[in-house]
C-alpha cells in the first residue's frame, strides 16, 4: 500500500491531531529534547516534515511510531507550538484503525525488546494498542 | 452665494476620449451658483492656469470647481493657483472625473452623465465653503530625549550641534545604557567604551545639553511645538553639583554586599556607589535599599569622610518641570527574563549565562577583569556551547518568548565564538542556530571568518535539555543535517536571549499618546516612508525603542530623529492643517462623549461664562479643540449627540449637499 | 422587483488615505467598475455620519458602500474601528426598517488595492442592481 502523496490520509490525521505542519520553523528543538530520539527510525522533526509533504507511508510502516514516549517533552518545548507527539499520536491512531483487531500482540514484545528501550515505551504501547 | 466658476479638464485625450467635456462644461453652467464655466485641454499647464486667474479676476470668482484628474494629483497645484489670484485656497473643489470616471468607464454615455453628477456634486459643495486660514502656534525651541543610551546620546549631540537646548532624561544613575555594558563591537571589533565614552563626555560638556540622570518622566501634557512635561528627579542623597566622583565613599562605605546591575548581579558593589568608572554625570548615589544610614540612622561614614561635604542624607525626589518643541524616545531595550525556558537550566546553574552577561566575563572592567571564567568556581571552560534564538521566533500562542527575530543576536553569537577562539585557542565553541541571519554590511564575512578562519563549530539544530551534573552541563542538541541527536559536556552555556523594550515604554507611550504594537515597540509614522517619527506630532523615535536594533541602525536611526527635531524646532511657528473640528459651544452640552473618541487628545473641556438671553450669566461645560493636535479625522463629529462638533472642509453641511447632489 | 433599464444608485463613501487612493488606483490601472457608483471623499471613515447614510437612502440611493483603511492601519490610529461598530448598529437598524442587508455595506480597502476596489464595486454593485429599486425610505417630498 503506497501511501505517499496520500491527501486523505494527511488531511485525516491533521483532523485527528489539531497539528498544523506549516507552522514549522524547521530549528530541531523537537528532536532535541526527545528522549527516545535514539530509538527512532524517523525523529520528531521529521514526522512533522513528511505530513506536511504528504510522505506518510514511510511513517505509517516505521516502528517509530511505537517508540514514541508521549513525554510531550517535543510539545513543550517547541517555540512553534506545532506539537509533534500529537502528529506521532494520531499517525498511530490511523495504522492501528487501518490494521484493525489487535496491532500489538504480547507475542512482538520479545521481538521489540532491547537492553537500551525505556519500559516505559513498551507499556504505553500495550496500553494503547491492545485491544 | 457665492460666485462659482466651474473648469473642465481634457487632459488630452485622457478625459476627452470617454467624457463629452463640452457637454460637461455646458451642462455644469446652469448650477446654482455658477457664472462661468469653460473645458480646455489641459487645466494643470501654465495656461490653463491663467485662464482660471482670468476667470477669477474678471467674473470676480469667489468659488472654483475643476473637473479633472484626482485631487491627490492636482489638488495643490489648483489651490496656489486661487491664492495667486486672490481667493481663499480652500475655495477650490476637485471632482474627480479621471481616475473615477474617464478612466474606469468605457461608454461615452455614461461616462459624461457621470461627469455632470461628479461635477454638480463639487458645485455644492463649493456653494457651502467657506475661507479658511491655518492657524499658526509658536514653537518651544528645547526638545526632551527620554534615556541616555547610545541612540539618546547621539540623538541629543546631534540636536544640541545645530544650537538647540536638550535636555536627557535617563533613569540610571549614568548615561550610557546597554552598551557600556558590551565589550567589542561587531563586525569591526572596535571596544565599546572606547567608541562610547568620548561621547558620554561630549554630553556632559556640551553647553545645550542638560543631564537629568536617576529621573523619569512624570507626565507630559500639550501638542507638537508646545509639550509641558514633568519630570522627577529622584534623591540620590548626594548632591549633584558638589560630588567630584572621587570615589572614596564608595571604598569606604561597609555595606558592600549589594549585587552590582552594572555586571547584572555576578559581583557586588557598595551602598554609595558610581555604577562605573566613565560614568556620566560622574557622581556618587546611595542606593536607599541597602544603606544603613537610611534604612535606620546608622552609619553616616560617608557623609564623615567627604571631603566637598556632598552627602545630604534628607535629600527628597524633586520634580522639575519644562516646555520642550519636540520630545525623542529613545527607551532601548533589555533580554527578556529566561524563567519559563528551564530546559536551559538558567536557573540552575550559575555557568548557564545569557550572552549580555558573556559581555561583562569578558570585558577588562567586568566582575573577572576580562578574563573568561566559569562564574561558579573561576575555572576556565574548555567547551562552550551558544544557542541562538532563545526566546526569539516563536509562536503568539507559546506563551512565553517573542514572535519576532531579535536580529541582534546572530551577529554578537559570532562575535563571542570568534573572541573566544581567538584569546583560548583550546576552546571549542559550538554554536546551535536555526538560521544565521547576517544581512548588514560586512556582517556574512564576519559570519564566515568565525567559522572558516576561527574554526567555530556552527550546528544547524537547537539544543533541547541543558542538565547539570556535577562540575559540567550536559547538552542534548539535534543536528539537522546529519540527523543525529548530539550530546555535549560543556563547560559553559551561554543563550541568545531575545531582547524586548524597556519595561518603562508603554506607561511612556500612553503620556505622549503614542501608538505601540503587540511587543510594546513604538510604531513609526509610516514604515517606510516615516521611520523616525511617531504618528503623534513631535514625538519621535529613536534606537530599539522601535524594533530591535544593532549599534550602527541605532546611531543612524538617531541622526534621522534629531535632523527632523531640528527640522522642527528652526520653525519659529507650525502652520496647521486648517480642515480641523470645531464646536459649537452653544450647543455643546459637555457631555465628552468626543473627548473619549479623539486619538489625539485634541479636545479639552473648559468651563465657560455665558449670557443667557434673560441678562443672567452661567457657566457651562463646553468642548474645545486644539486646533495644533487636531488632525481632522471627524471622529469626533459623528460622536457628537448635540450635533455641536463640525469638521472645517468636510461639514456635515457639506457632506449632506454632496449626497443630495448626487441622488438628484 | 427590477425594471427594464434600470440603474442602481449608489453613493460610496472613501476616506481619503487609503480607499480614495485605492479606487485612483483601479482608474490608474483602468479597472472598470459600473457608472452608478458616486464617490464622496471623506478624511476618514469615521467622519461617515449615520445621519448622511439614511440622507442618501431618504434621497433614493439603492446602495450605500463605505470604504476604509484596513483595522488597524487607519491614518489616524483608531477611526475606522469606530466605524466599524458605529456601522453594525447602524445596519441592524437598517435592516429592523426593511433595508436590505445587502444595500450597505463596509469594505477595507487599502491605497495599494485597486483591483479590490473594483472588484468590491462591481460585487456591491450587481447584488444593488438585483434587489432593485430602493423606496423604502425614499422621500417624495425631496423629489424634484
Amino acid at each position: 500500500m503506497s501511501l505517499k502523496n496520500n491527501e486523505n490520509l494527511r488531511d485525516e490525521v491533521l483532523r485527528m491531531s489539531g497539528v498544523n505542519p506549516r507552522k514549522c520553523m524547521r530549528c530541531g528543538k523537537c528532536s532535541a529534547t526527545c528522549p527516545s530520539y535514539d530509538e527512532m527510525e524517523y525523529h520528531p522533526h521529521q514526522f512533522v516534515y513528511m505530513v506536511e509533504t504528504g510522505d506518510i507511508g514511510p511513517l505509517m510502516n516505521s516502528q517509530s511510531l511505537y517508540k514514541c514516549l508521549s513525554c510531550f517533552a517535543c510539545v513543550d518545548r517547541c517555540p512553534r507550538e506545532v506539537e509533534p507527539a500529537k502528529l506521532v499520536e494520531a499517525l498511530r491512531l490511523a495504522a492501528e484503525r487501518r490494521q484493525g483487531g489487535d496491532h500489538m500482540t504480547p507475542g512482538m514484545i520479545t521481538e521489540l525488546w532491547n537492553e537500551d528501550l525505556p519500559q516505559q515505551a513498551v507499556v504505553s504501547a500495550m496500553r494503547k494498542y491492545k485491544k | 452665494m457665492q460666485r462659482i466658476g466651474v473648469f473642465v479638464c481634457w487632459c488630452g485625450s485622457n478625459i476627452a476620449g470617454t467624457v463629452d467635456v463640452q457637454a460637461v462644461s455646458d451642462a455644469l453652467k446652469n448650477e446654482p451658483g455658477v457664472v462661468f464655466s469653460t473645458n480646455y485641454q489641459y487645466m494643470c499647464s501654465q495656461a490653463g492656469q491663467n485662464m482660471i486667474k482670468d476667470a477669477i479676476a474678471e467674473y470676480k470668482l469667489t468659488g472654483i470647481v475643476i473637473c479633472s484628474c484626482s485631487p491627490r494629483m492636482h489638488e495643490a497645484t489648483f489651490r496656489k493657483t486661487a491664492e495667486s489670484a486672490g481667493i481663499n485656497p480652500y475655495m477650490v473643489e476637485i471632482a474627480n472625473i479621471r481616475e473615477q470616471c474617464s478612466w474606469v468607464h468605457k461608454d461615452k454615455e455614461t461616462g459624461t452623465e457621470k461627469a455632470i453628477i461628479l461635477g454638480r456634486t463639487a458645485i455644492a459643495k463649493v456653494n457651502l465653503n467657506a475661507p479658511l486660514t491655518a492657524g499658526e502656534t509658536p514653537v518651544t525651541k528645547r526638545a526632551l530625549v527620554i534615556g541616555g543610551g547610545i541612540a539618546g546620546i547621539q540623538t541629543a549631540l546631534d540636536i544640541a550641534d545645530a544650537g538647540f537646548q536638550v535636555d536627557i532624561v535617563e533613569k540610571k544613575p549614568t548615561i550610557g545604557g546597554k552598551m557600556t555594558q558590551l565589550d567589542k563591537t561587531f563586525p569591526t571589533l572596535d571596544c565599546a567604551a572606547c567608541i562610547l565614552t568620548p561621547k558620554m563626555v561630549d554630553v556632559a560638556q556640551n553647553e545645550n545639553i542638560r543631564i537629568f540622570s536617576y529621573s523619569e518622566v512624570k507626565e507630559v501634557k500639550g501638542f507638537v511645538g508646545n509639550f509641558d512635561v514633568k519630570i522627577t528627579k529622584h534623591a540620590r542623597y548626594v548632591k549633584e553639583d558638589v560630588c567630584t566622583g572621587c570615589g572614596l565613599c564608595t571604598e569606604k562605605c561597609p555595606m558592600k554586599k549589594v549585587p552590582n546591575e552594572h555586571n547584572l548581579g555576578m559581583d557586588t558593589r557598595s551602598a554609595i556607589y558610581i555604577p562605573f568608572a566613565q560614568a556620566v554625570p560622574k557622581v556618587a548615589t546611595i542606593d536607599p535599599d541597602y544603606c544603613n544610614m537610611l534604612k535606620n540612622g546608622k552609619c553616616g561614614l560617608c557623609s564623615k569622610i567627604c571631603a566637598a561635604g556632598a552627602i545630604d542624607y534628607t535629600q527628597k525626589d524633586e520634580e522639575i518641570e519644562e516646555k520642550y518643541g519636540a520630545i525623542v524616545v529613545a527607551t532601548g531595550y533589555n533580554p527578556i527574563s529566561l524563567d519559563k525556558f528551564d530546559e536551559f537550566a538558567y536557573n540552575q546553574s550559575k555557568d548557564v549565562v545569557t550572552s549580555l552577561e558573556l559581555e561583562r566575563l569578558m570585558n577588562a572592567a567586568g566582575p573577572t577583569g576580562g578574563t573568561l571564567l566559569r562564574p561558579s568556581d573561576g575555572k576556565h571552560p574548555h567547551t562552550i556551547v551558544m544557542v541562538q534564538c532563545v526566546g526569539s521566533r516563536c509562536s503568539a500562542g507559546a506563551r512565553k518568548g517573542k514572535e519576532y527575530c531579535s536580529k541582534i543576536c546572530c551577529m554578537y553569537t559570532a562575535k563571542h565564538a570568534m573572541l573566544i577562539r581567538d584569546k583560548y585557542p583550546d576552546t571549542e565553541v559550538y554554536v546551535f542556530y536555526i538560521d544565521v541571519r547576517t544581512p548588514g554590511k560586512n556582517f556574512d564575512e564576519f559570519y564566515r571568518r568565525a567559522v572558516e578562519e576561527y574554526g567555530v563549530h556552527y550546528i544547524k539544530g537547537m539544543v533541547g535539555k541543558v542538565s547539570p551534573e556535577g562540575d559540567i552541563l550536559k547538552v542534548q542538541g539535534s543536528d539537522l543535517i546529519t540527523n543525529e541527536q548530539i550530546h555535549i559536556d560543556a563547560d559553559m552555556v551561554v543563550l541568545a536571549a531575545a531582547i524586548e523594550p524597556d519595561k518603562s515604554a508603554r506607561p511612556l507611550a500612553t503620556m505622549l499618546t503614542a501608538s505601540m504594537d503587540t511587543n510594546d515597540f513604538f510604531t513609526e509614522a509610516h514604515p517606510k516612508l516615516r521611520p523616525v517619527e511617531s504618528p503623534t506630532a513631535g514625538v519621535y523615535l529613536s534606537g530599539a525603542c522601535q524594533g530591535p536594533k544593532d549599534i550602527p541602525e541605532t546611531v543612524a536611526q538617531a541622526g534621522a530623529a534629531a535632523s527632523k527635531v531640528i527640522g522642527l524646532l528652526c520653525k519659529d511657528s507650525l502652520k496647521n492643517n486648517p480642515c480641523i473640528a470645531h464646536s459649537d459651544e452653544m450647543m455643546c452640552n459637555g457631555c465628552s462623549c468626543c473627548e473619549k473618541v479623539c486619538a489625539y487628545g485634541a479636545i479639552t473641556y473648559v468651563d465657560k461664562e455665558f449670557r443667557m438671553p434673560d441678562r443672567t450669566t452661567q457657566i457651562r461645560r463646553v468642548s474645545q479643540v486644539n486646533p495644533a493636535v487636531c488632525q481632522g479625522c471627524g471622529a469626533c463629529t459623528v460622536a457628537c449627540p448635540s450635533g455641536a462638533m463640525n469638521l472645517y472642509g468636510f461639514a456635515n453641511e457639506q457632506i449632506i449637499a454632496e449626497v443630495d447632489a448626487i441622488c438628484r | 422587483m427590477q425594471v427594464e433599464g434600470y440603474r442602481p444608485l449608489i453613493v460610496a463613501f472613501c476616506c481619503n488615505w487609503c480607499s480614495y487612493a485605492g479606487a485612483d488606483l483601479a482608474g490608474n490601472n483602468r479597472l472598470s467598475y459600473p457608472a452608478d457608483v458616486k464617490i464622496i471623499r471623506v478624511p476618514c471613515s469615521c467622519r461617515v455620519n449615520p445621519m448622511f447614510i439614511l440622507r442618501a437612502f431618504q434621497r433614493g440611493a439603492d446602495g450605500v458602500i463605505l470604504c476604509g483603511c484596513h483595522p488597524g492601519d487607519c491614518h489616524y490610529t483608531t477611526g475606522n474601528f469606530y466605524t466599524r461598530r458605529r456601522m453594525a448598529l447602524l445596519f441592524s437598524m437598517l435592516d429592523y426598517l426593511g433595508i436590505e442587508r445587502e444595500r450597505t455595506r463596509v469594505e477595507w480597502v487599502s491605497a495599494a488595492e485597486g483591483a479590490k476596489f473594483a472588484a468590491t464595486m462591481n460585487d456591491f454593485a450587481r447584488k444593488v442592481a438585483e434587489l432593485g429599486e430602493n423606496k423604502r425610505l425614499e422621500d417624495l417630498r425631496c423629489k424634484q
